[in-house]
């Protein structure tokens, strides 16, 4: 029988060179005649491992990694093709204790399958909760969702099912689904991998959401920095439009769904929802002031629900085993599964999707494994740019909405950026007000002008001018931008300013100002 | 080129080839004309066609020639002002042409917190640019990108479309050294 090679097509494993692995194994495979396929499969999230190559055995999946291209000829010369052992074997995949912790419900099939390979999702339960939801009412559906628990996984933590609720109860002859795929929080990579990694649970999940609320257009709004995520989409929408997946009756169902990919064009506010609908229809990508509400008239005016890849591609998971299975996961009114992204200064960086609940320390320091530069943890920001900077101290919060909210935090989509104690929190300030400067969209005052005006005071405090007068005028601008700010983007860049502030003040005394010699 | 030949600002022709008479004067190049003209006759049945147009424009010409404009402008029935208004909100639609290569450096947080500073200092010493400029040979620009979704293997890079991780100061130096060709 033929066997299989995995090596991802993931961006992270192509960054650490997946593409020189397989020419090289495909050469060797080649030359020594041997009966094996390579499979470029999605990432497995364990990314200090890429690339990640494994082989299918009678055992199960055998890992090696990381792999380059130089150790294939001694890994084919071990019967790697067996599982065989070598330097590089991590034994078998399932059993590495990061994967094996987690709890895999929206990432279940992400590295697993060929994820272009709708025979492949659908031997590993895909389209279950598609087909389950053509045989329902959609008021049934928006039902399961909002029992589910499922609440927004870009940042905001809204409800989706109350979403979905308000859009199909909208009078319109139009609606759309938007996927916001706009991923630009730095430490951030979950809507990536899915997208590469297992495209049709994302283009099932929106297939539901078009059942639901008698949507017959999705859109999937994603970053021209992710290439390799806009042409596996592409294709994968391709793959299910000739299989019936979408189309004029989806699976047969009589309801019409289709959908496409579009491209931003490296615009950061454009993550905001209203500003994505202006990009959407062809506009400058400025914030709209709500209401109205995306649900009642978002994109061409019509109803449109537009919820983050993560939220959208955990549909099909409800849909398939129902709301009380995923809700049983998580805590307090955090529930179900969260991918966390851990990234930055970190030893063990990666995905590890697990039930809210998990304290910060616990994920940085045993699932992280500390700094990958050995060094002491200085910070931690959690949620992108717009997150807040936590200390140690606070490492006891636990990994839910309304802990990180209780703390000045938020978990946005859930990345985590660690920091060694080499970071001066000053400057990272003054970056997060440099960045709202560089991105901000220009339409309220507060945040067009008082990111400016931040780095300025930023940049007087670190030259010790009136070091005092300045750290209130920061704060105080930081009030202002909070709120007076028509979006996240100048509302929540105090986050990390205001924290870096508070749980790191030494890094705000600069040495006193030396005056020039007279 | 033979001599007498007009040339403008932003063709993508030498800059200084004997016999060229080069003119900074707003002239509608019908080949542009013609070939923008084709491509938003493609695309203009999209729903919201306009990010979809300008970013055939860009892969076509390596950047959006201004004679592109009117031409858009007609076809989609908006002003000259709000095409331009949309295509100078976007970070990535150049008006000028670029290098022959890219070099898009991350200086996001993840980056930053794994040295993408000092590698950005480095890049920049390396190329004797600054970001947002052009070597004056031709050959490389340098860009600052806000996270390429690399940041569990930080600090990243793209080259030309190609993405680069855990860049070191050794490999920062052989991509630098790879687009310089």
């Amino acid at each position: 029988m033929t066997t299989k090679v995995f090596i991802p097509r993931d961006a992270a494993a192509v960054a650490l060179g997946a593409e020189k692995v397989v020419n090289a194994m495909a050469e060797a495979i080649a030359a020594r005649g041997l009966d094996a396929v390579i499979v470029r499969n999605g990432s497995r999230g364990m990314h200090w491992l890429e690339p990640l190559v494994e082989v299918e055995t009678a055992e199960g999946r055998i890992a090696y990694g990381p792999v380059k291209a130089r150790d294939v000829a001694s890994l084919l010369d071990s019967d790697l093709l067996d599982g065989g052992d070598h330097a590089l074997c991590l034994g078998k995949t399932e059993e590495i204790p990061f994967l094996k912790q987690q709890t895999r419900l929206t990432f279940a099939r992400c590295g697993v399958i060929d994820p272009l390979s709708l025979d492949d999702y659908q031997a590993h339960g895909g389209l279950a909760g598609l087909r389950n939801a053509i045989a329902m009412a959609p008021q049934d559906i928006v039902v399961q969702v909002t029992e589910s628990g499922l609440r927004g996984r870009g940042g905001a933590g809204f409800p989706t099912g109350i979403k979905w609720k308000t859009v199909l109860e909208a009078a319109g002859a139009r609606k759309y689904i938007v996927c916001n795929a706009d991923e630009g929080d730095s430490g951030t990579f979950a809507d990536r991998m899915i997208m590469e990694g297992d495209p049709f649970v994302l283009i099932e999940g929106m297939a539901i959401a078009g059942l639901a609320t008698g949507a017959t257009k999705g859109f999937i709004y994603t970053r021209s920095e992710y290439p390799h995520a806009i042409a596996a989409m592409a294709e994968a929408i391709e793959i299910a439009r000739k299989a019936g997946v979408l189309g004029a009756s989806v699976l047969g169902s009589g309801h019409a769904f289709d959908m496409e990919v579009r491209e931003g064009a490296g615009a950061y506010v454009c993550g905001e929802e209203t500003a994505l609908l202006n990009s959407l229809e062809g506009k400058r990508g400025i914030v709209r002031a709500k209401p109205p509400l995306p649900a009642h008239k978002g994109l061409f005016d019509c109803p449109t629900v537009i919820n983050n890849v993560i939220s959208l591609a955990s549909v099909p998971i409800i849909m398939d085993k129902g709301a009380a299975f995923y809700r049983d996961f998580g805590m307090g009114r955090s529930r179900g599964t969260i991918p966390i992204q851990i990234a930055g200064n970190v030893k063990y960086a990666g995905l590890f999707e697990t039930a809210f609940g998990l304290s910060l320390g616990e994920i940085i320091d045993h699932i992280g494994g500390g700094t990958a530069s050995g060094r002491p943890v200085k910070a931690v920001q959690v949620g992108g740019p717009l997150g807040a900077y936590f200390p140690r101290a606070l490492f006891d919060t636990p990994f839910d909405y309304e802990a990180f909210a209780a703390r000045d935090g938020l978990i946005g989509h859930a990345g985590i950026v660690v920091f060694d104690d080499t970071a001066d929190m000053l400057h990272q300030a003054r970056f997060a007000m440099e960045f709202c400067a560089v991105e901000s969209c220009g339409k309220c005052t507060p945040c067009r002008i008082g990111s400016t005006r931040g780095v300025e005071v930023a940049d007087r405090i670190a030259a010790g001018i009136e070091p005092e007068k300045n750290r209130e005028l920061l704060a105080d601008l930081c009030n202002t931008m909070k709120f007076g700010s028509l979006c996240a983007l100048g509302g929540f860049t105090p986050y990390p300013v205001l924290s870096a502030m508070t749980h790191f003040p030494d890094d705000f005394q600069p040495a006193p100002r030396v005056e020039a010699a007279e | 080129m033979s001599a007498g030949t007009l040339a403008r600002f932003g063709d993508r022709l030498p800059a200084h080839e004997p016999g060229g008479l080069l003119l900074n004067i707003h002239q509608p190049r019908t080949d542009i004309a013609e070939t923008t003209l084709a491509i938003v006759e493609e695309l203009k049945g999209l729903e919201g066609p306009l990010l979809p147009i300008l970013h055939g424009l860009q892969e076509e010409f390596g950047y959006v020639p201004q004679d592109c404009l009117p031409v858009i402008a007609r076809e989609l029935n908006l002003s000259r002002a709000e095409v331009y208004g949309v295509m100078s909100f976007y970070h990535d639609f150049r008006e000028h042409p670029a290098g022959r290569h890219v070099l898009k450096l991350c200086r996001a947080e993840a980056c930053q917190s794994m040295g993408g500073d000092q590698l950005a200092e480095r890049a920049k010493r390396l190329l004797g640019i600054d970001f947002h400029e052009t070597t004056p040979d031709g050959a490389v620009t340098l860009e600052p990108v806000y996270c390429l979704g690399l940041c569990s293997c930080a600090p990243s890079a793209m080259l030309d479309g190609e993405v680069h991780a855990r860049l070191d100061a050794a490999d920062l130096e052989a991509l630098v050294q790879e687009a310089r060709r």
